[in-house]
């Protein structure tokens, strides 16, 4: 063999093996993460786990049906207030905005999905939770703070896919609905939309994931009691948050289904991904 | 002789003796009239205008794209508008139902009436676009069902009867000539259809309105020949209760098919009659070469 | 006489032979047009001022949609800033943390530490499979398949379930406890498939022609990648690599219990004196807290709201520059592709 021969196949191994690496590390992942989780989950028995509604670290008894139900109300909530907010941004930025308008807010978009969690949840401390506070009931601290600031976080997502979801649709569409007779806002509304429509599902899909898994900002505001909320105004915790609040301390069966609190979250995620995919793929095909 | 020319030559012989075996119903009825006596201003004056442009110019930005044109387009006639790529023939067609507006930079002088009516400053743009119907080059049909699309322009002009929605559907796809074929599959979205048939349903789809005039824009040179036929032959049919106006670079098409043609170069009209007159008896001589094919 | 169209038509089933499908014809049911007609117009008077009125309040929702995001985005950034540029001592920007001027500037520095090292890891990698992704593997390989699944499992696996792995491997399985080095390592597999994605849609949107070129040369596949593909796919590998910056740079979630929270830089220049490059790398495995775990800190402790705004500016501004980067390269890369 050449030199040359040598270099180009080491050169490919070695990019191979960079490719690998992802393999393996989500390999790793789930390994970890179940090593770890399962055996709690089994020692305190799926059904207690998942539908227990009491979470008492302190006598041994891990339920974690409210903390599942916080992370759906907070998502379902957020969804509520992002998504229409971010459908209709992107709908301006695609059909509605003319050049300069677009062009500064588009950056603008950008720089909110920049923005740290950490600065969210600041944000949403001194700014939502008094807000709540002062002007609604509760101590601020709740459901409603937590699903108006995930709300906000996931506008960017929303938006951006959502744009380019619309800025695909053919142009001849919107011509055939205008020279139906139809105006610029019905050609937009009952034509492009509904053909952006896999994209958009797929955009908002894209942002139930950031709000599920959503950490930092969600603690900073949601008041985080373990209890099945009966108001929105009442705090709520959610998975994630749960396993931060209490990894710092936790040993033993404890710091188990707090692992095993992530494999939940971590399936709830694959199943999006999963969900995501499918509908990118019959966007695709169609 | 080129071959078009010999093609051409073949097509007006099959328009003068339209009583032969052989020639298609809407020739025939062509021919009738072409071979009415009469010069031929008094054949151009025979019918009342159902559209007209006088004196349009257009620019796109600093671009000069039609040049003072003046053009009467007859009423339940098909008027066919030729000429080389980039002559503004299309540019021409668009701005008959003001689908220039979305151009940016587009701007507009002269006169485009509907009926006598000034159509860019008496009459509402979406009451415009509902009586000149267009077809575009490329089928379009929404995805959606094949119902939805042709009972979306009805929805959109405030029509909500399911029964009056189901009898427009129809009415629009037997006038359409596709009814047979689609009737089983209304609930199905119209891009499994093929293009010959999407053309067709995009067809109907305009005729859903109840428009005056149709505009056809090239609307055939995206399909085969046996759906470029179909549609040909609709368009014979459509002109009784339609004027209908079409772009088409196929000279022969505006031969087969059309009443009227007019002859564009550059922005220009260069000549506009009866179709025998501008393909037998041209009075330009660039008309001439044109439809001899010597370029184009 | 036969003229060829007319046979053309003949041949597609309209010739006089076959007479077309019986439909009933365009002429008949005229009084039904009539109706039809008549349904139209006075659908369309009465409809007429409802259709105006649904596009006005359409137009509206529209542009509230687009106002309410730019006033929440001008809101948060104006209040941060208003409340935050204020404190931007410089007893905040001290040398040393102490419990009196919480002092940002171990945590900057520790950010910039932890990044770099993140990214070290994370861009020859991503940068790596992409380049086999998009150069070496043939088409709908299996392998190819697989990874782009996982990469895009990877992209969606929420910061807190990195964190969990990393303490899980890092700080307990390798025993590196609470690190640098272990939040580092953490962070380079939450940002692979970024740097990754990014560099794939560069390397695909360079033209054909380049490696053509390359080939029709006689270079072989490594020479055409790195001499040919390579030097336009940059500002687009170079604009991913600025997103994956700008998380590392946000991130908490995923260190807090990977490198943990002790507000100093590592003591790598003692360690080099001490023991040496031993002593050096040593410090790799001390705790060092980000800026924005410090943010986190100050925020949740809420002893010290000013300086937790202007740490936010810090942050913000950060953010902000890594964004008007990442644009500038995006910008080029088009450039870059349109002269082609």
């Amino acid at each position: 063999m050449s030199r040359l021969q040598i270099k180009e196949g080491l050169a490919r191994a070695l990019f191979m093996a960079a490719a690998g690496i992802s393999l393996l590390a989500v390999a790793l992942i789930c390994v970890f993460l179940f090593a770890n989780g399962v055996p709690a989950i089994a020692q305190i028995g799926l059904p207690d786990f998942l539908f227990g509604t009491t979470w008492r670290p302190a006598n041994d008894i891990y339920g974690i049906f409210p903390m599942i139900v916080g992370s759906v109300y907070v998502t379902a909530g957020a969804l509520l207030i992002g998504v229409p907010t971010g459908l209709l941004c992107a709908i301006f930025l695609s059909r509605f905005a003319h050049g300069k308008v677009a062009a500064l807010l588009k950056p603008g978009v950008e720089l909110l999905a920049g923005i740290p969690s950490v600065v969210y949840g600041f944000f949403g401390l001194v700014v939502i939770v008094p807000f709540i506070r002062e002007n609604m009931s509760g101590r601020g601290l709740s459901l409603l703070a937590a699903s108006v600031l995930l709300g906000i976080m996931i506008l960017p997502t929303i938006i951006t896919v959502a744009q380019s979801a619309l800025d695909a649709v053919p142009r001849k569409h919107y011509e055939g609905a205008l020279a139906l007779g139809a105006d610029h806002e019905r050609s937009v509304f009952r034509v492009v939309v509904p053909a952006a429509s896999s994209g958009i599902m797929a955009g908002i899909v894209l942002g139930v994931g950031r709000a599920i898994g959503e950490t930092m900002a969600v603690i900073m505001v949601a008041g985080n009691q373990t209890l099945i909320p009966s108001s929105i105004f009442e705090g709520v915790r959610t998975m994630t948050a749960n396993i931060v609040l209490e990894m710092g301390y936790a040993a033993d069966l404890h710091r188990g289904a707090l692992i095993a609190t992530g494999v939940v979250l971590f399936v709830f995620i694959l199943l999006i991904t999963t969900l995501f995919n499918l509908i990118r793929k019959r966007g695709e095909a169609a | 002789m080129t071959n078009a020319t010999l093609e051409a030559q073949d097509v007006l012989s099959a328009r003068t003796s339209g009583k032969e075996p052989g020639v298609p119903a809407y020739v025939a009825r062509r021919t009738e009239a072409a071979a009415r006596p009469g010069s031929r201003a008094d054949r151009e004056a025979a019918a009342r205008p159902k559209m007209a442009v006088r004196d349009l110019n257009l620019y796109y930005k600093d671009f000069h794209a039609l040049k003072g044109i003046d053009l009467e387009f007859p009423e339940n006639q098909v008027t066919a508008l030729i000429g080389p790529s980039g002559c503004g023939k299309s540019t021409l067609l668009k701005s008959l139902n003001r689908m220039n507006d979305l151009v940016e930079g587009c701007r507009i002088e002269g006169e485009v009436t509907l009926d006598g009516v000034d159509a860019y400053r008496a009459v509402d743009v979406n009451n415009l676009r509902r009586r000149v119907g267009m077809v575009f080059q490329q089928p379009n049909p929404f995805p959606m069902s094949v119902y939805d699309n042709i009972a979306f322009g009805p929805r959109t002009h405030g029509i909500k009867k399911r029964a009056d929605l189901d009898e427009i559907v129809e009415r629009s796809l037997r006038d359409a000539a596709i009814w047979d074929e689609l009737k089983d599959r209304l609930k199905k979205n119209a891009l499994g259809l093929s293009g010959g048939q999407q053309q067709r349903l995009c067809i109907a789809r305009a005729l859903a309105v109840r428009p005056e005039v149709l505009l056809l824009d090239e609307s055939t040179s995206a399909l085969d020949p046996i759906s470029t036929a179909k549609i040909e032959e609709l368009v014979g049919e459509l002109k009784q209760k339609y004027t209908v106006i079409m772009v088409t670079h196929n000279m022969l098409q505006a031969l087969r098919v059309s009443d009227k043609t007019a002859f564009f170069l550059m922005g220009e009209m260069v000549e506009a009659g009866t179709t025998d007159d501008i393909f037998t008896n041209p009075r330009d001589s660039r008309t001439a070469d044109y439809v001899a094919g010597r370029f184009g | 006489m036969t003229s060829k169209p007319t046979v053309a038509l003949e041949a597609a089933g309209f010739g006089p032979g076959r007479p077309g499908p019986q439909l009933p014809g365009p002429c008949e049911g005229v009084a039904g047009d009539d109706r039809l007609a008549a349904l139209f117009a006075a659908a369309e008077a009465r409809h007429a001022k409802t259709r105006r009125v649904v596009a006005a309040l359409l137009r509206w929702l529209v542009y509230v949609g687009a106002l309410l995001t730019t006033l929440v985005l001008l809101f948060l950034v104006g209040y941060i800033l208003a409340n935050g540029v204020p404190y931007l001592t410089p007893s905040l920007f001290a040398w040393e943390y102490t419990s009196d001027n919480v002092s940002l500037m171990p945590a900057l520095v520790n950010t910039l530490l932890m990044a770099a090292l993140a990214l070290l890891m994370a861009v020859p990698v991503g940068v790596g499979s992409a380049i086999y992704l998009v150069e070496y593997a043939p088409r709908g390989n299996r392998f190819v398949q697989m990874v782009r699944i996982t990469a895009e499992t990877l992209q969606g696996i929420p910061s807190i379930i990195y964190g969990l792995f990393g303490m899980l491997f890092f700080v307990t399985t390798l025993k590196w406890n609470l690190s640098l080095m272990a939040g580092a390592c953490t962070l380079a597999i939450m940002v692979l498939p970024v740097v990754m994605r990014t560099t794939e849609e560069a390397l695909l949107a360079v033209p054909d022609a380049y490696r053509e070129g390359g080939f029709g040369l006689g270079a072989g596949r490594l020479r055409t990648v790195f001499r040919c593909v390579m030097p336009s796919a940059v500002p687009g590998i170079l604009g991913g690599v600025i997103l994956a910056l700008g998380r590392c740079v946000g991130e908490v979630a995923a260190l807090m219990f990977t490198a943990g929270s002790i507000a100093q830089v590592p003591d790598f220049i003692g360690g080099l004196a001490e023991g040496g490059l031993a002593g050096l790398g040593a410090h790799f495995f001390d705790s060092a807290r980000t800026l924005a775990v410090h943010m986190y800190v100050l925020a949740s402790e809420g002893l010290h709201m000013n300086e937790t705004y202007a740490t936010a500016v810090v942050l913000l501004v950060m953010v902000v520059l890594l964004n008007l980067l990442a644009t500038f390269a995006a910008k080029r890369m088009e450039k870059g592709n349109k002269h082609d």
